[in-house]
């Protein structure tokens, strides 16, 4: 190679470094923090250090060796971020309860006498003499964890270690997970059902009618989500102008419940993710000779028969496309369904949202995220191939 | 031989712009009929209309008595064949074939014996599993003329199928598709702008010039016998002059093409002295040569000499007066400048009144 043109290649490469960095900046790096913040678990060995580092030599039968029960005097002994020792306390506290006044007492003791070789925790609090501390003390300890993941998806550990579900009503995280597989199935279908014919229609017209039906699919995708999310909680509302109308035409008595409920949902994010299903479909047309329709009307097909033997099998590509576009966007939504949707009726984004923002947990929050990716990308690698070989659905 | 096909005071507009005006066409069972036109003539229009894409604005079109201008596309039993060939990109070439006869709604084993069959027919039968997208064009043609054949349509369509074929494999398709209606009998109306293959192809050609049948006539009659200057003109090479008829007697007239210019040529009816007429002649019925030769003979000066391989293309002058004759050779010491006699046969020219 040239001198010349690796300076060329040089030139180029500078030239995308400002997209490397913000692609680090703002989705790599967020994207690895969630991933991290799913699986690290340093709440417990960064408080007690030694014992995290002596109590992986016990093999979990019995009491712990002394090492143990010395290096714990120690690290609480130790312990100054009073903030950090209090998660830790909670932390161990909701594995097993009463761990939280068996600590305080110990940490009080242990602080109280000057020689520390003179302490036996044994004497000091029954409870250590109980292996179950100790043994929730092991499990906290380590610096990573399934633990969040597994809580994502309702399940946990139990004492042995073993992989369980969770109590039924205790966690809603499965149950949440299918409403969103649900809810973005049920968006899909209704993209599905309305883009498939209004993709045909803008193809087979032509000059400003195609221009017009076009425009209607673009300008919402040029304007704000939260402008169009607000316009249906306007248009949705009780006294709003879709059920206005309906009781002016005699439709119906009273007004319909559109809005904090699933049909809101779906009507909102139906029209919000629309142009993802008629954008595909109205490409994959075009390129479909127009003279197709009218040799199968040559052959003896008639229009439905034509449809349904030609123009919808050539359209399926964009239809995969379209909608695992609208599914894939779909799972994620967040402010749609946050906005217009019912309180017990959130999808897996807002719960991700209580999560982080709410109760700070950040481990959850960052172990539902992970699973809500993994399912995307899924989706993405289906899609990458299915748009790769129109073949394999037989176009 | 009875109409087939018959178009009656046809017309078509669109919009404001009227495409095909008042057309009267006759087609006959069995025959092989072009539409040759250059483009924008409304050939593909009346394909159009026969087919049923397109409905007539005004008159009637009847196919074996029975009108079928308001009928929609698929009651008519067409075979089309287009231009691009519309094989459905998402079939293969069996279940392309197969198509029509499905519409048809026959038995399965009995469309499977006549796909057989058909490909067999066209040497198709090793591609039958294979997409249209992995055909040549030549293949992808005889997919679509296949297609269009296999259902035993009433008539057969077919809008510039060989345009986008390169020439050698063109004149091939042509052969095969002569061959093919020839023994199968077929009735085939085939829209063309390459008058060499109307040539050879047609049992009759209609000549198409905005909107209007110019000449519809065997492929001879046209060439030979033109009526019109846009068919003399449009139908291969040929001498146009404007000429004044100087007298007619028994069956022969004499023409006037310049001052001290005349020639005989051989009269119809409609000739009558004292006429404006225009004189045509084709370049290859002129024969050169030293000496007079026969009824027609013009000295003549060579002033161009282009070689074409089988052929040489002479211009010839005398005063302002051009020709273009065509010869297979020159005699050795002729070049440009030589005086020569150029000669033709009164029966080779002919001349319009119009
Ligand atoms: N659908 C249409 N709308 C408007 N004008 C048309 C349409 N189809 C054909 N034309 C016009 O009709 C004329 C004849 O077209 P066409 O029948 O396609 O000619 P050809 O096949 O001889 O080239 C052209 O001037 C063309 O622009
Ligand atoms: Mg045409």
């Amino acid at each position: 190679m040239s001198r010349a043109s690796a300076r060329e290649r040089m030139g180029a490469l500078l030239l995308i470094v400002p997209l490397l960095a913000f692609l680090a900046v703002f989705f790599l790096w967020p994207l690895w923090t969630m991933v991290r913040a799913s699986v690290v678990d340093n709440t417990v060995s960064r408080v007690l250090p030694r014992t995290a580092a002596a109590i992986v030599s016990w093999d979990g039968q019995g009491l712990p060796p002394a090492q143990v029960h010395k290096a714990l005097i120690e690290d609480l002994r130790q312990a100054e971020d009073q903030q950090a020792l209090g998660e830790t306390v909670r932390r161990l506290n909701s594995a097993v309860s009463g761990f939280r006044t068996l600590l305080t007492r110990t940490t009080n003791a242990v602080r109280d006498e000057t020689n520390s070789g003179a302490i036996d925790l044994g004497d000091l609090d029954r409870r250590w003499k109980e292996p179950r501390f100790w043994l929730a003390l092991r499990e906290a300890v380590p610096p990573y964890t399934d633990r969040n993941l597994l809580a994502a998806v309702d399940m946990k550990r139990d004492a042995g270690g073993a992989i369980v579900s969770e109590d039924p009503g205790a966690s809603a995280n499965r149950l949440i997970m299918f409403r969103t597989f649900l809810v973005a199935a049920i968006v899909t279908l209704a993209c599905a059902t309305i883009g498939l014919p209004y993709a045909m229609l803008a193809a087979a017209v032509t000059g400003w009618k195609r221009t017009v039906l076009l425009l209607a699919v673009l300008v919402p995708l040029w304007t704000s989500l939260l402008v169009r999310t607000t316009a249906w909680f306007v248009l949705l509302q009780n006294e709003g102008l879709i059920n206005g109308a309906l009781q002016v035409l005699g439709i119906t008595d009273g007004p319909l419940p559109l809005i904090f409920n699933r049909v809101g949902v779906v009507i909102a994010m139906t029209h919000v993710l629309l142009p993802f299903m008629v954008l595909p479909i109205y490409s994959v047309l075009l390129s479909v000779p127009r003279n197709l329709m009218q040799a199968a009307a040559s052959m003896g097909a008639g229009p439905l028969r034509a449809f349904w033997r030609v123009l919808l099998p050539l359209s399926l590509p964009g239809l995969m496309s379209g909608s695992l576009l609208v599914y894939m966007v779909a799972i994620g939504y967040y402010i749609t369904p946050a906005l217009v949707g019912g309180a017990n009726d959130q999808m897996i984004s807002s719960v991700i949202a209580f999560y982080a923002l709410g109760t700070a947990n950040w481990g959850l929050a960052g172990a539902l995220g992970v699973i809500l990716l993994l399912v995307t990308m899924i989706l993405y690698f289906i899609y990458g191939r299915l748009s790769k070989s129109p073949q394999l659905l037989g176009a | 031989m009875q109409p087939f096909i018959q178009f009656e005071s046809v017309s078509k507009s669109f919009g404001s712009m009227t495409v095909i005006d008042s057309l009267d066409l006759t087609i006959h069972k069995g025959e092989f009929l072009s539409l040759l036109g250059p483009s924008g003539s409304g050939k593909t229009t009346i394909l159009m209309m026969l087919a049923g894409f397109e409905r007539p604005t005004r008159g009637t079109i009847t196919l074996d008595g029975m009108r079928i201008d308001q009928l929609p596309p698929h009651r008519r039993e067409m075979g089309v064949v287009f231009q691009n060939y519309a094989l459905f990109p998402h079939m293969t070439v069996a279940e392309n074939v197969a198509f029509p006869l499905e519409m048809k709604r026959l038995p399965r084993h009995e469309i499977a014996r006549k796909v057989a069959r058909a490909l067999d027919m066209v040497r198709l039968g090793s591609l039958k599993n294979r997409r249209p997208s992995q055909l040549s064009g030549g293949q992808q043609q005889r997919v679509a003329l296949t297609r269009a054949l296999v259902f035993e349509p009433r008539v057969i369509l077919m809008d510039e199928p060989l345009g986008a074929l390169d020439k050698q494999l063109r004149e091939h398709m042509q052969l095969e598709i002569r061959e093919l209606h020839k023994r199968l009998g077929l009735t085939i109306v085939f829209v063309t702008h390459d008058q060499s293959e109307a040539l050879t192809m047609s049992d009759r050609i209609a000549v198409f010039n905005a909107g209007k049948i110019e000449q519809i006539d065997s492929p001879h009659a046209i060439y030979d016998t033109p009526r019109t200057r846009f068919v003399a003109q449009f139908i291969g090479e040929t001498n146009l002059i404007e000429a004044d008829v100087v007298n007619v007697q028994n069956g022969h007239a004499t023409i006037a093409l310049g001052a001290d210019l005349a020639a005989k040529v051989r009269s119809g009816p409609e000739l009558q002295a004292g006429q404006k007429a225009l004189f045509s002649l084709r370049p290859e019925r002129m024969r050169l040569g030293a000496e007079p030769a026969g009824d027609n003979s013009l000295g003549m000066t060579i002033t161009d000499c282009i070689y074409h391989g089988d052929h040489m293309r002479v211009q010839l002058a005398r005063g302002n007066f051009t020709f273009t004759a065509r010869c297979e050779r020159l005699a050795g010491d002729w070049t440009v400048g030589t005086q020569v006699v150029v000669s033709f046969d009164p029966r080779d020219c002919t001349v319009l009144t119009s």
